[in-house]
């Protein structure tokens, strides 16, 4: 799960972090007011979307009059902002943040994340801040620092001064480095953060260190234990369909074709896209019905298939380990009549009863297409769906 | 000979007297496991399943001689049962529970390595040795003795490869789910260096799936240090960048990741790759010669 910026640097407030003052506002007037209750002449302005290049889309902006902000106000907030990172519908925007204005000296960037090799938090430093660190990552990776974290003792405040002077900070900001990097370490452990990103994490003027941005993204296993931060949730900024699934107990995401795929497994799921693909058709979608499919999870899959207007033809795939294949085929039969499907299904069931459940298929009286072995099933499929691409 | 557990290997069930410990406990003692006991906090003195249940992970080891424990508490229980059966002296810990953060893991992680005791899992379907011991929720009928070692990140996929090296009359040394999330007690490194070792295992299959880079740290080991014949599947080709395909660790994050990438590492240490996942059987027959 995604927080937003504002809701970041509340985070990083509460951790007693340097972040710059400001306030989320939804209309142009509460816009005016918070800069207002802020003082000075001049604020950033920033649209909160889960996506980065929010700059370079024109989604930050330096303001310095009520017209600038009204005028930025009246652009984004109820339109979709497109970046490099959205799809081209771009995520909606309802939300602006408006902070006071921070004079920049050096960008810098701090990021933290779980890495599966070390099975450490790692932390990663650069003097190249405030442009994407992928790219440096890939052209100049020894112009990223790392810092590894020990999960039994945390990170240590010499580990922070040896970024800093790597980065080549000086004077106070040393110290002022070496603290951020410790009480983040801190929050990104008590709250169970999946990924952490400061960029640009800035030296201002004074010569002081302040986190200029905000990105946390939460272990979404972990949220139960944080009941606060998983109320910031925002399902506007995800996939309606996938969010729908998920309140049913579905792992479902949507892709390009025109095959939908239901499947007992996350990684058969993954399988079965690939393998029709390699029979020359395009899966619609990923869906895992998990293990205890019943006539409702499978109505349920079945709805959230076909409200993709792309979807031609469903395959469902159907390994039963302990749940029985007979049990299965009385719950397709029961969503298709249900849910009144017309596209063509074809169905493949192994393991625990394959024999049965194709039998109980063959005996209703709704159009189902029993294949006889995977691959079969697949091929059956591709063609329903109007052959192979 | 097989690697992990056998027909002696003695097994308690923490969340013994839960809905899912009690199905799949079922299951494994029909199969054959020489399940001993269970623990759930609290109803430490009664029978269940015809079983003793006890308190704690250290009355049952101490009562029954366990040296195994498989786990299906919920999630956020699931760093404290294992730590429960670590300090209880259980060598083999087998956590099939789902959905546990991924801090959890990361201490978890670093405490039994320290100690050197073998976690496998979590979100994992367990692990069996056909014919002898089953420790988990995979279904026990589609297994046959043999000769196939296989190791896999996804449960269903693993049964998949089950079916089709039974039904060419192969049959399985031990079959490992190391499970779908990014932080396993074991990886395919550990399986395989087992695998290698073990008499009865003549071949390898080896299933995993996008995200991390497990597969390539996998594949430089093969090469270096794996004789048998490997026959490698990696599922999620067709899965977009940035989504999560339902298993936690299944993720291609920054561009890394990926099936490609995968498939090339394996193929370049020398593993016979097959991409259409009906076809691991048939691939397996064809390189071995059986």
């Amino acid at each position: 799960m995604n927080l937003h910026e504002y809701q970041g640097k509340q985070l990083f407030a509460e951790y007693g972090l340097p972040v710059s003052k400001g306030y989320a506002v939804d209309t142009a007037d509460e816009a005016v007011a918070a800069a207002k209750t802020l003082g000075g002449d001049r604020w950033v302005i920033k649209v909160q979307v889960h996506a980065g290049g929010r700059g370079k889309a024109g989604g930050v902006k330096l303001v310095s009059s009520e017209a600038e902000i009204r005028d930025f106000a009246a652009k984004h907030i109820g339109t979709n902002l497109v970046t490099f990172q959205t799809d081209e519908h771009g995520q909606p925007v309802s939300k602006i943040y408006i902070e006071t204005c921070t004079d920049i000296a050096r960008e810098l960037y701090l990021g933290a994340v779980i890495d599966r090799s070390t099975r450490r938090v790692v932390f990663m430093a650069s003097t190249e801040g405030g442009v994407e660190i992928e790219k440096v990552a890939e052209e100049t990776p020894e112009k990223i620092l790392k810092a590894s974290i020990d999960p039994a003792i945390g990170a240590m405040a010499y580990q922070g001064r040896d970024l800093a002077f790597a980065l080549g900070l000086e004077g106070k900001q040393v110290n002022q480095f070496a603290n951020v990097f410790t009480t983040l370490s801190r929050l990104f452990t008590e709250n169970d953060l999946a990924l952490l990103e400061i960029n640009p994490l800035v030296i201002t003027t004074d010569g002081d260190i302040h986190c200029l941005d905000a990105k946390v993204a939460l272990d979404g296993n972990a949220l139960y234990r944080h009941k606060k931060l998983a109320a910031m949730q925002d399902p506007s900024q995800e996939d309606a369909r996938e969010n729908q699934a998920a309140t049913f107990g579905l792992n479902y995401v949507a892709l390009e074709g025109n095959i939908g795929c239901m499947v007992n497994g996350a990684g058969l799921a993954m399988g079965t896209m690939d393998l029709v693909k390699l029979h020359g058709g395009q899966p619609a979608n990923f869906l895992d019905v998990g293990g205890g499919a019943t006539k409702e999870t499978v109505s349920e899959a079945f709805k959230i298939i076909l409200s993709d207007p792309n979807v031609k033809a469903v395959l469902i795939n159907i390994f039963g380990g302990i749940v029985r294949c007979d049990v299965i085929a009385e719950g397709i039969i029961g969503a298709v009549k249900e849910v009144g499907v017309t596209l063509p299904v074809v169905v493949r069931f192994e393991g625990n009863n394959a024999e049965l459940g194709v039998k109980a298929l063959a005996d209703s009286d709704v159009d189902i297409i029993a294949a006889t072995s995977l691959t079969d099933a697949v091929q059956q499929a591709v063609k329903a769906a109007g052959g192979a691409a | 000979m097989s690697v992990l557990i056998d027909k002696n290997t003695k097994v308690i069930c923490q969340g013994f007297t839960g809905s899912q410990g009690t199905l799949h406990s079922e299951q494994a003692i029909a199969y054959g496991t020489q399940l001993v006991g269970g623990v759930t906090p609290g109803k430490g003195g009664t029978v269940h399943l015809g079983l003793p249940v006890f308190n704690t992970v250290k009355e049952a080891v101490k009562a029954t001689g366990a040296t195994a424990s498989v786990i299906y508490v919920p999630a956020a229980f699931a760093k404290d049962g294992i730590l429960e059966a670590a300090d209880a002296g259980i060598e083999l810990i087998v956590c099939i529970t789902e959905g546990v953060p991924t801090l959890d893991m990361l201490a978890v992680k670093a405490n039994l390595d320290a100690r050197g005791i073998r976690l496998i899992g979590p979100n994992c379907p367990g692990v069996i040795t056909p014919g002898e011991c089953k420790i988990g929720i995979m279904p026990g009928v589609i297994h046959m003795p043999g000769k196939v070692g296989i190791v896999s990140r996804s449960g269903t996929l693993t049964y998949e490869a089950v079916k089709q090296t039974t039904d060419l009359g192969f049959g399985q040394s031990t079959c490992v789910g190391i499970g779908g999330d990014p932080i396993p007690g074991s990886n395919f490194i550990d399986i395989l260096a087992m695998f290698e070792a073990d008499p009865k295992t003549e071949a390898i299959i080896m299933v995993g799936e996008i995200g991390g880079n497990a597969e390539e740290e996998a594949a430089a080991y093969i090469k270096a240090h794996v004789t048998k014949p490997v026959v490698g599947y990696i599922a999620g080709v067709t899965a977009p960048a940035g989504k999560r395909m339902g298993h936690a660790g299944a993720i291609i994050a920054g561009g890394k990741g990926t099936a490609e990438d995968k498939f090339a590492a394996l193929q370049a240490a020398g593993v016979h790759t097959v991409k259409s996942l009906a076809e691991i059987g048939n691939t397996l027959k064809a390189v071995t010669g059986w």
